[in-house]
């Protein structure tokens, strides 16, 4: 197969940074809107380096596992923007460490 | 009559528990005529019953039913009737029938005057068990249960911590001799088989030698019940401190009845005794000692129950000499006597103390002679009997258990000269009592003279304390026969002349005050002395050392739980953890997040370090 070939190692990478810059935002974001906007780009980090993998040994798997993340990722999205909007409808704020009890 | 003797412990029995039940709703009137007529009614049945006996002498034996049957040990609710068991319930229902109706005026303010009828109906019901058993198992059930009677009024005022301490005292210390007792009918079970008294004594005399050691170890353990119940050394610290009880229930109870329990209970068994010579010496010691210890005591104290309490201390002390020397019957009937005349001196004391507003103290008292006639002349011939003046009723008692106890090999002669000793102390300090408290210059007024009700009881028990001494108690079947044999005429004598001096010596010191012991007194040795037996021999101090002060030090000890304490560690570390980690549960997400990180980093780095050695 020819056209780019990328080496794996750069594409591990650019996952792991992907990872790293996602994770770092999960962390010092306060917002609940840009936590869920950082875990999104953290499994979009995990899918690209199973995709790459999958590239590298000739296998399917990489692709399929995408395939399962990516499902899993709108799943997310959709109830993670469902707690959202509870999120401020009952603290008015998107603000995670307002809301740090349980009950409300 | 015969098949209804269940009927004399049944009657107070219904009646204390009549009391129990509708005390509150009874009227004082009627619960003076239950309380009193219950007794009475037992006395009559024992009077008919004491009749017939006279007549044919015939023992009765009724099985009521089987309380319990396990493994070969079936113990009856039954009875047995001799001329032993005649003699006690005569007194327990006689004397106790004269305590009742003394008691209705005596207390008659008390509001809880239902409450103390019914006590001592209870009590009458299980002394008359305790002498009625035919067995040890139920002898032992009255015994426990005029235990707990006597606790109860001990006690009676509880509303004083003082009473209620003293009821502890007396319950405690009887314990002691009980579990002994318990012990002894345990070891007398297991090697005979039976608790029935007479099998288990024609058995004892068919397995075992006279001297041998079971025998002596079981009666030994007898004696302890019998220590404890009656108030001898060392286990007789509970009787003075008793005296905290309403003043009937001390006539009744630690005078007349229960007291002699024990004297009973040896006597009962005289059996066995006879086959254990050691123990026999023994309970002569222990007998003789008391007797001396409680005479000295009751030579310096104030408090007029507590001269009583010692002095019948003293007396139970003889009784024990006549059973040790193996006077059965001269024992028997000194109970007898004593509990006339011990009887007729607390219920004169109780008026007494009623009619000059509770006071005890006989430095107070003085001159009563002619303010109070009934309870003088009771008190003259309570002592009289009491310092075993010739032709009173103590004196024909005392005088046979001295006689006999001359007769005895060996230390005859000696437990005679000390049972002197203590005659001439007993009426030296009864008659300190009766100079003091009714003649000389008068220090309180009494409010009032007894009524009837106290002084019918007084005149009837002046009587038989008078003429007691001529009674033939029925126990010859009973008991062994003595030999008969007389001692010289001069011990005789001799006998005879010594409470006379003691009396003597009473009037010289404490009416005419011709012989001045006041220098005596107040020297230093005298003072000594006399502040030592006025402690009781400083036991009370010794055993408040060497078992309460301990005994609450430990109890302190313990209250900290320092077993518990172990466990305490292992929740208080779990509770400092569970402090520490639960500040980490801060519900910040983002700290989560960090730490999950952090311990991430962490994991893999250590990982990846131990990989390197493996890979």
């Amino acid at each position: 197969m020819d056209g780019l070939n990328i080496p794996l190692n750069h594409i591990l990478l650019v996952s792991s940074l992907l990872f790293s810059i996602g994770m770092l935002g999960l962390m010092i974001r306060r917002n609940i809107i840009f936590i869920l906007m950082s875990l999104e780009v953290m499994l979009n980090a995990a899918a690209l380096a199973f995709v790459a993998a999958g590239a590298h040994w000739g296998q399917p798997d990489g692709q399929i596992v995408f395939m399962l993340i990516l499902t899993v990722a709108a799943a997310e999205v959709a109830v993670g923007l469902g707690l959202v909007l509870q999120v401020q409808k009952r603290f008015k704020t998107l603000d995670m460490d307002h809301a740090n009890r349980m009950q409300g | 009559m015969s098949e209804t003797i269940w009927l004399i412990p049944l009657i107070p029995l219904l009646s204390s528990v009549t009391l129990m039940l509708f005390g509150s709703r009874l009227k004082v009137s009627q619960i003076g005529i239950l309380g009193v007529a219950s007794v009475g009614i037992a006395a009559l049945l024992t009077l008919l019953l004491a009749v017939e006996f006279m007549q044919n002498q015939q023992v009765i034996q009724l099985s009521l039913w089987t309380w319990m049957e396990v493994a070969g040990f079936a113990p009856g609710i039954s009875f047995y009737f001799d001329g032993l068991t005649l003699v006690m319930m005569s007194v327990i229902t006689g004397v106790g029938f004269l305590i009742h109706l003394f008691s209705t005026e005596f207390m008659e303010k008390d509001p809880s005057y239902a409450r103390y009828f019914a006590y001592l109906n209870m009590f009458v019901a299980a002394m008359l068990v305790l002498v009625m058993a035919d067995n040890l198992l139920l002898l032992y059930l009255g015994w426990e249960g005029v235990g707990v009677c006597s606790y109860l009024l001990v006690g009676f005022w509880y509303q004083h911590n003082a009473n209620g301490h003293a009821a502890r005292k007396a319950f405690i210390v009887t314990r002691i001799g009980d579990t002994a007792m318990a012990l002894g009918l345990l070891l007398l079970f297991t090697q005979l088989g039976t608790l029935d008294i007479q099998t288990m004594v024609g058995e004892a005399n068919r397995t075992w030698q006279v001297g041998a050691t079971i025998p002596t170890i079981a009666c030994l353990l007898l004696v302890c019940g019998a220590v404890g119940k009656s108030a001898q050394l060392p286990l007789h610290t509970w009787l003075p401190d008793a005296m905290a009880g309403p003043t009937p229930v001390s006539a009744l109870i630690h005078a007349a009845t229960m007291v002699t329990a024990g004297v009973y209970l040896i006597a009962r068994t005289h059996g066995l005794f006879l086959l254990a010579p050691t123990a026999m010496t023994a309970v002569a010691i222990i007998g003789i000692t008391t007797s001396l210890m409680a005479a000295f005591t009751a030579l310096m104290q104030t408090d007029i129950k507590r001269i009583l309490a010692y002095s019948t201390i003293s007396q139970i002390g003889y009784m024990f000499l006549a059973l040790g020397v193996g006077a059965w019957s001269a024992g028997i009937f000194h109970l007898m006597t004593h509990a006339f005349f011990k009887a007729l001196l607390f219920l004169g004391s109780g008026a007494i103390i009623h009619c000059l507003h509770h006071e005890h103290n006989i430095f107070k008292m003085g001159g009563l002679r002619t303010r109070m006639p009934v309870t003088f002349w009771s008190f003259m011939i309570g002592s009289a009997a009491l310092a075993a003046l010739p032709m009173t009723s103590g004196f024909f008692s005392k005088d046979q258990i001295l006689l006999q106890a001359y007769q005895l090999p060996d230390i005859g002669p000696g437990l005679w000269m000390a049972g002197l000793l203590g005659a001439l102390l007993t009426a030296i300090y009864s008659f300190r009592l009766v100079f003091v408290v009714f003649f000389g210059k008068a220090n309180t007024e009494p409010d009032k003279d007894t009524g009837w009700r106290m002084a019918v009881p007084l005149s009837v028990l002046c009587l038989l304390a008078m003429i007691g001494g001529w009674f033939m108690i029925p126990v010859s079947e009973v008991f062994p026969a003595s030999d008969g044999s007389h001692p010289a005429h001069w011990v005789e004598y001799v006998s005879i002349s010594v409470p006379i001096v003691g009396v003597l010596i009473a009037y010289l010191i404490f009416y005419s005050g011709r012989l001045n012991i006041d220098g005596l007194v107040s020297s230093t040795l005298g003072r000594r002395l006399g502040q030592f037996w006025l402690s009781g021999w400083g036991i009370d101090w010794f055993y408040d050392r060497l078992f309460v002060k301990p005994y609450y030090g430990l109890a302190n000890v313990l209250k900290s739980e320092p077993i518990d304490a172990i466990y305490g560690l292992i929740v208080a570390i779990n509770q400092t953890f569970n402090h520490w980690l639960s500040v980490a549960q801060s519900g910040r997400m983002r700290w989560y997040l960090a730490s999950m990180v952090a311990g991430l980093i962490l994991v893999i780095t250590v990982a990846a370090n131990l990989s390197v050695g493996v890979l």
